[in-house]
């Protein structure tokens, strides 16, 4: 037990002996977490865009007027002639144009239907489905304004919706819950990966296996203090979420903790596994990051798994940052208890028993 | 590094006392050990060091790994693997009285191929769904629904969405919106019921029409890969020199900082290169993204963003001096960043001032906005000059800090 104990407190040592190893593995994170928490988001909120009024009349301007109410928008800039619209458009400098026709307020007040176009930028597909999305949802509005004023039939029956766990949308919830689950990785992977390849780059690695300390003991000692650290990374962040951005955490610590310590268990196993087969740190690296961002993308943080076609979503079955993001939002958003994340957790104790386990044979059979 | 020539520059001869003919150790070169004209020696000790860096690349397959492997990898992933476009969705539907309109109605979701629609009885049955993730939402279809459609009082029905990913939510609601609508519309026009609909939006996506939202992440992939290649691909060369004591013996060689620079960037520009070479060819006969823009310019431009991305990995490697630390902020510092704050996925105008003010410090978000650009709309200039200007702009400062970083002294 001491011996594994003399391991851990070198493992220790090793790491933080140097200040800026130190710096690297605490603050880099939460400054991450801060800023990219910021800027994660599907959110718009101040869309640039410009508007080609050729009717002029009042409705038109009651219909404008809304897109300048509107928080999403931000104030519309006024073109004249047709060709800016190309202009303005290519050169990225609005995302959208509103153009009424000439005939806007005349139909209208006749009773019939008027058109507005609606010109968006495509380049990013999400953004502009985002966009378009908040101005059909001001047309229906004005649309349901404008009947109810004039005392006009309108559609007898309408779609209220209604969002459970996150009631305005709020895409920072739905990010902020997937960073606290990169950032542990990442800290984690990174402790664990290149522990057992530095070793190895500089020889002492196979010192190590000819002392009396038995391959578990190794593993053991080259495990607890990612474990340790990860904890520790993994509670700064959530505190941060909780605190700085207030994510609500609706579920219990008890739950979060289990899911947490589960997939710190599969991240050591995953990092140790590729320490161990590098012989240099470079290859422990590279290693680390080949497992690292296929990880991030497979794992539903930006892009549902649902969306993925079927081969692909086997494959995030090996993912543990998958399972862990589904407990994280679980927990924080929905109050999951342990009988709905069951099903994420046994397959991340299955993923770190066998990574664990297939790093201890390696420590013995790969030797450089 | 080994190229030994016998060609003593006086100003280092007094740094560093006597070193020469030290070997690094690590890799042999061909040395051929004659003294040499000044001018050729240059040349040659140049060529001395991209021949040991070539050696070291080519034993240490890792790099070539980084440059090939790992842009290939992530394109198959990222452009098969990662859409924005949802199919299939489950979504329930509660039907809490059958009868024809409701029967038409829910057919209407059984058409779209956006839907996987489920049906249940009562809205209790579909609640515990929701709540166990088998559905993304429910619309409940009330037992008087026949009744409200007759009447002339505005009455809702209920749609209820599992909200945690609020953009998948959005959409979903955005496209259950519209199933309604259609139906809507064509249920009244078939009872002769007039209905008033004052503005009818039309919409038009320029550039991407039919919405893939492959052809924006494709482009903006290529960036995050070339950002980690070409960072990863230096990042370690100084750190472990550093570490294993070899740059100091190649301090006390005749070769020039700039020299050292140089053969440590020449040989992962080259790997670089052929890395975005391969990705553009799987970008557009894979992927099929469309290229509307001319291809030098593209040429230009990843050359620029490479020198930026090498030139960062380098200084990272410099001033850090040690492998781990180094590894660690070429991760910090590059995939996250070139992922989120690139206005590769996240919108930029829409994030904080200050959040906007550091994406001005990321190098892949003036090659995000360059490459959506030209593969989507063609040679804009008006995008691409202040965006190349900027990368112009990285690249010298990167390159240039790094060679004032970079001395010929032990500490």
């Amino acid at each position: 037990m001491h011996r594994i104990l003399a391991l851990v407190i070198k493992e220790f040592l090793a790491l933080f002996k140097d200040p800026r190893s130190r710096f690297v593995v605490i603050v880099p994170p939460l400054i991450q977490l801060l800023v990219f928490g910021y800027a994660a988001s599907y959110d718009l909120n101040n869309v640039q865009y410009a508007v080609y009024d050729r009717d002029g009349g009042y409705a038109a301007r009651e219909l404008l007027a809304r897109f300048e109410g509107s928080p999403t928008f931000s104030r519309a800039q006024r073109i004249e002639r047709q060709s800016e619209i190309a202009e303005l458009i290519d050169a990225r400098e609005v995302l959208l144009v509103v153009q009424v026709g000439p005939r806007f307020t005349a139909d209208i007040a006749a009773g019939r239907t008027a058109s507005v176009q609606i010109i968006i930028d495509g380049r990013n597909s999400n953004t502009a489905q985002v966009a378009l999305d908040y101005t059909n949802r001001i047309i229906t509005d004005f649309n349901r304004d404008w009947t109810a004023a004039r005392g006009l039939q309108g559609p007898p029956v309408h779609l209220v919706t209604r969002a459970w766990y996150n009631p305005n949308l709020e895409s920072r919830w739905f990010f902020v819950t997937g960073l606290v689950g990169i950032l542990t990785l990442v800290v984690t992977m990174m402790v664990t990966a290149m522990s057992v390849a530095r070793e190895r780059e500089q020889g002492t690695f196979d010192q190590l296996l000819v002392t009396p300390m038995r391959p578990t003991q190794i593993l053991v000692g080259k495990a607890v203090p990612g474990l340790l650290i990860g904890l520790f990374e993994a509670s700064l962040v959530v505190l941060v979420a909780v605190f700085w951005f207030e994510i609500p955490l609706v579920g219990s610590l008890a739950v979060l903790y289990t899911g947490i310590v589960l997939f710190l268990f599969a991240a050591v196993g995953v990092g140790l596994m590729i320490s161990s087969l590098a012989v240099t740190l470079q290859q422990a690296l590279l290693g680390a990051f080949l497992f690292m961002v296929p990880a991030v993308i497979l794992s539903g943080f930006a892009t549902p798994i649902a969306n993925m076609p079927e081969p692909v979503q086997w494959l995030t079955l090996g993912d543990p940052l998958r399972y862990y993001l589904i407990i994280l939002r679980g927990v924080f958003l929905e109050g999951a208890g342990f009988p709905l994340l069951v099903h994420e957790m046994w397959p991340l104790a299955v993923i770190a028993l066998a990574t664990l386990a297939a790093a201890g044979w390696l420590f013995r059979h790969r030797m450089g | 590094m080994s190229t030994t020539s016998h060609e003593q520059r006086p100003d280092l001869a007094s740094e560093s006392g006597s070193g020469s003919g030290s070997e690094s150790g690590s890799v042999s070169g061909s040395g051929s050990g004659q003294p040499a004209a000044p001018g050729c020696g240059r040349n040659r000790r140049l060529r001395g060091l991209l021949r040991k860096e070539w050696l070291q690349i080519l034993r240490d397959p890792s790099s070539i790994a980084i440059a090939f492997v790992l842009p290939v990898a992530l394109l198959l992933l990222f452009g098969y693997g990662v859409s924005l476009d949802s199919k299939h969705v489950p979504v329930g539907i509660v039907i809490e009285l059958p009868g024809p309109e409701a029967a038409s109605f829910a057919g209407a979701f059984r058409q779209s191929q956006y839907f996987a629609p489920v049906f249940y009885a009562t809205r209790q049955e579909a609640r515990a769904a929701l709540r166990a993730h088998e559905l993304d939402g429910i619309v409940v279809i009330p037992a008087d629904f026949a009744q409200r459609l007759k009447g002339d009082r505005d009455a809702p029905v209920q749609v209820i969405v599992n909200g945690v990913n609020a953009n998948s939510a959005r959409l979903l609601s955005a496209y259950v919106q519209g199933v309604w609508s259609t139906w809507m519309q064509r249920e009244l026009s078939d009872r002769l019921i007039p209905v008033v609909q004052p503005v009818n939006p039309e919409t038009r996506i320029w550039f991407n029409p039919e919405v893939r939202s492959r052809n924006y992440l494709v482009p903006g992939l290529l960036v995050v890969n070339m950002t980690l290649v070409g960072a990863l691909l230096t990042a370690l060369v100084f750190a472990r020199e550093w570490e294993r004591g070899t740059l100091e013996a190649l301090m006390v060689t005749p070769v020039t900082l700039r020299e050292i620079l140089l053969g440590k960037l020449l040989p992962y520009f080259v790997l670089g290169m052929g890395g975005m070479v391969l990705s553009v060819l799987m970008a557009l006969f894979l992927f099929q993204v469309p290229m509307r823009g001319s291809l030098w310019v593209l040429a230009a431009c990843s050359t620029l963003f490479l020198l930026a991305a090498l030139g960062m990995g380098l200084l990272i490697s410099i001033v850090t001096r040690n492998q781990f630390v180094a590894g660690m902020i070429a991760i910090l510092a590059t995939f996250l960043p070139a992922f989120l704050l690139s206005g590769f996925l996240f919108d930029i105008d829409s994030m904080p001032v200050a959040v906007q003010a550091i994406t001005h410090l990321v190098a892949a978000r003036y090659f995000v906005a360059i490459l959506q650009t030209l593969f989507l709309a063609g040679d804009v200039w008006s995008v691409i000059l202040p965006n190349a200007a900027a990368l112009v702009l990285m690249a010298a400062f990167f390159l240039g800090l790094s060679r004032r970083r970079l001395h010929k002294r032990i500490e």
